[in-house]
């Protein structure tokens, strides 16, 4: 029996192909990925990202905790509604999930976490919080939905769906959150673009989704979602990265926090470690498509694509891929495809964002 | 027409057009482009390549994944669509009109050994679940 969000019944309303993703029933489409795909760079567009988990960690301590739980520093949230990204780690320095920590007030921490790992998240921090004698509380909100609304004219669309909302909107700086009542309004996105994701209790999400539509914002299913996080040059929990790959090879080391004596869980992996390969973006030069785990072949030895794609914006084959140190922006490797050698090159990314091709 | 009466069909959802001269003209079907999702990449056989019925010929790749294009009956590639090559989203936009490549058979008579669409019909039907 598949996971449902609040927003379920829309989906199939509205034609949606759906999927088995992670154990929940999500739209993968509603027609075209590639016309969502230039929909969201150009116009504005709807995802229903209920899926994910929003935590809220309450308590005396949580800041302290926060601070040995993640590699990434808490402590540069001191304002209202500001917001982090970090890796979580494992004791070797693997990477448990990566995570947006939202800073409310001292006693109270908002995460958001991803849809397949949300339960192992929740019972390694309840482990946590237990072993270092925290006494937090950790309520999982299955009782919010989360709808992210991206795209240039996302804030025309959010102030329109929900008159007088531009108070907030218009104040709303990239990485910042405000809370409303149970509305949460966070300017954040997994696209490149402008944007928000807004949670708001459950019940209220298929009236919120209809609004945003009739105020111009069209459905985008999670096909789009992945090739426009690709082009942006966002990493995918799973694909990337995951539990026996070090955030040091995985393009997050900006996400890693040594510049302070603050101890956290992995740190002392991660200082002993020996970095030997680099998380690289790559653009096919020959016709064709990269795909994951396909081989990439370097002057100092193979690596391997993590995630491939068409890229829709920029007509071309793009991939993040994890590679030997010592190969360069703008140097070539091959990729074996069907047992034939394709050029790449490799670029620095993201390779688009506020929908102009970078590379 | 998702499955046109007067086209012919393999097990593996390619279409098939006996042209009056003996050759045929293959694509993908619309099922096959229904299933796959937004076409990226196509990839024909070369004119003038010899297949053998069945044999791996050309790939459609859409967003989600490569497939493989199988070849109907043995025979000669003597045409490739470069169109199709240049703008694989014309095979979602009408799948029979977006020829991949001709071909002359071997023995004209292996054409017999298709499937016709009440027969392909079926077959989808089944496939469905």
């Amino acid at each position: 029996m598949l996971k449902h969000t609040p927003l379920n019944a829309t989906h199939r309303e509205l034609g949606a192909k759906m999927v088995d993703f992670g154990g929940w029933d999500m739209p993968v489409n509603y027609g075209s990925q590639i016309e969502e795909h230039h929909t969201v760079r150009s116009g504005c567009g709807l995802f229903d990202v209920s899926h994910m988990l929003p935590l809220d960690i309450r308590g005396a301590n949580v800041r302290a905790f926060l601070r040995r739980l993640v590699a990434n520093n808490v402590d540069k949230l001191q304002v209202s509604g500001k917001a982090l990204y970090s890796c979580m780690l494992n004791e070797a320095g693997g990477v448990i999930d990566d995570l947006i920590i939202y800073f409310m007030d001292e006693t109270w921490f908002r995460l958001v976490v991803n849809a397949g790992t949300a339960e192992k998240d929740l019972a390694w921090m309840e482990k946590m919080n237990a072993d270092w004698g925290m006494g937090l509380t950790l309520t999982p909100r299955r009782d919010l939905a989360m709808i992210a609304i991206q795209g240039p004219n996302a804030t025309q669309a959010l102030n329109e769906a929900l008159p007088g909302v531009d108070q907030i909107t218009a104040s709303l700086k990239p990485f910042n959150a405000a809370a409303m009542g149970e509305m949460f309004i966070a300017r954040t996105g997994y696209t490149g673009e402008d944007g928000f994701e807004v949670m708001v209790l459950a019940k209220s999400a298929p009236f919120f989704w209809k609004a945003l539509m009739e105020a111009g914002g069209k459905p985008i299913g999670l096909g789009a979602r992945d090739t426009l996080r690709l082009e942006a040059g966002m990493n995918l929990y799973g694909q990337d990265m995951d539990e026996t790959t070090s955030p040091l090879e995985s393009g997050l080391a900006w996400t890693v926090d040594l510049k302070t004596e603050r101890d956290f869980v992995g740190r002392a992996a991660l200082e002993k470690s020996e970095v030997t390969k680099q998380l690289a973006g790559l653009v096919l030069l020959d016709r064709g498509v990269l795909r994951s785990h396909q081989k990439v072949l370097t002057k100092n030895g193979e690596g391997e694509i993590t995630s491939g794609t068409f890229s829709p914006t920029m007509q071309q084959s793009i991939a993040l891929a994890r590679i030997p140190l010592g190969i360069a922006p703008g140097e070539e490797v091959e990729v074996e495809i069907r047992d034939k050698k394709l050029k790449a090159k490799v670029v620095k990314y993201p390779f688009v964002r506020n929908g102009k091709v970078l590379i | 027409m998702s499955i046109p009466a007067d086209l012919k069909y393999t097990p593996s959802h390619e279409w098939v057009r006996v042209e009056a001269d003996g050759t045929l003209t293959v694509g993908i079907t619309h099922h096959a482009q229904d299933l796959l999702g937004d076409m990226v990449f196509i990839e024909n056989p070369a004119k003038g390549r010899v297949l053998n019925k069945g044999e791996e010929c050309a790939v459609v790749e859409s967003v989600k994944a490569a497939s493989d294009v199988y070849a109907p009956v043995a025979g000669e590639v003597v045409a490739a669509n470069g169109e199709v090559e240049a703008s694989p989203e014309s095979v979602n936009k009408d799948a029979y009109a977006a020829w991949m490549f001709k071909m002359k058979p071997a023995n004209p008579a292996d054409v017999g050994e298709l499937l016709d669409a009440a027969a392909y019909q079926k077959l989808v039907e089944s496939e469905a679940h």
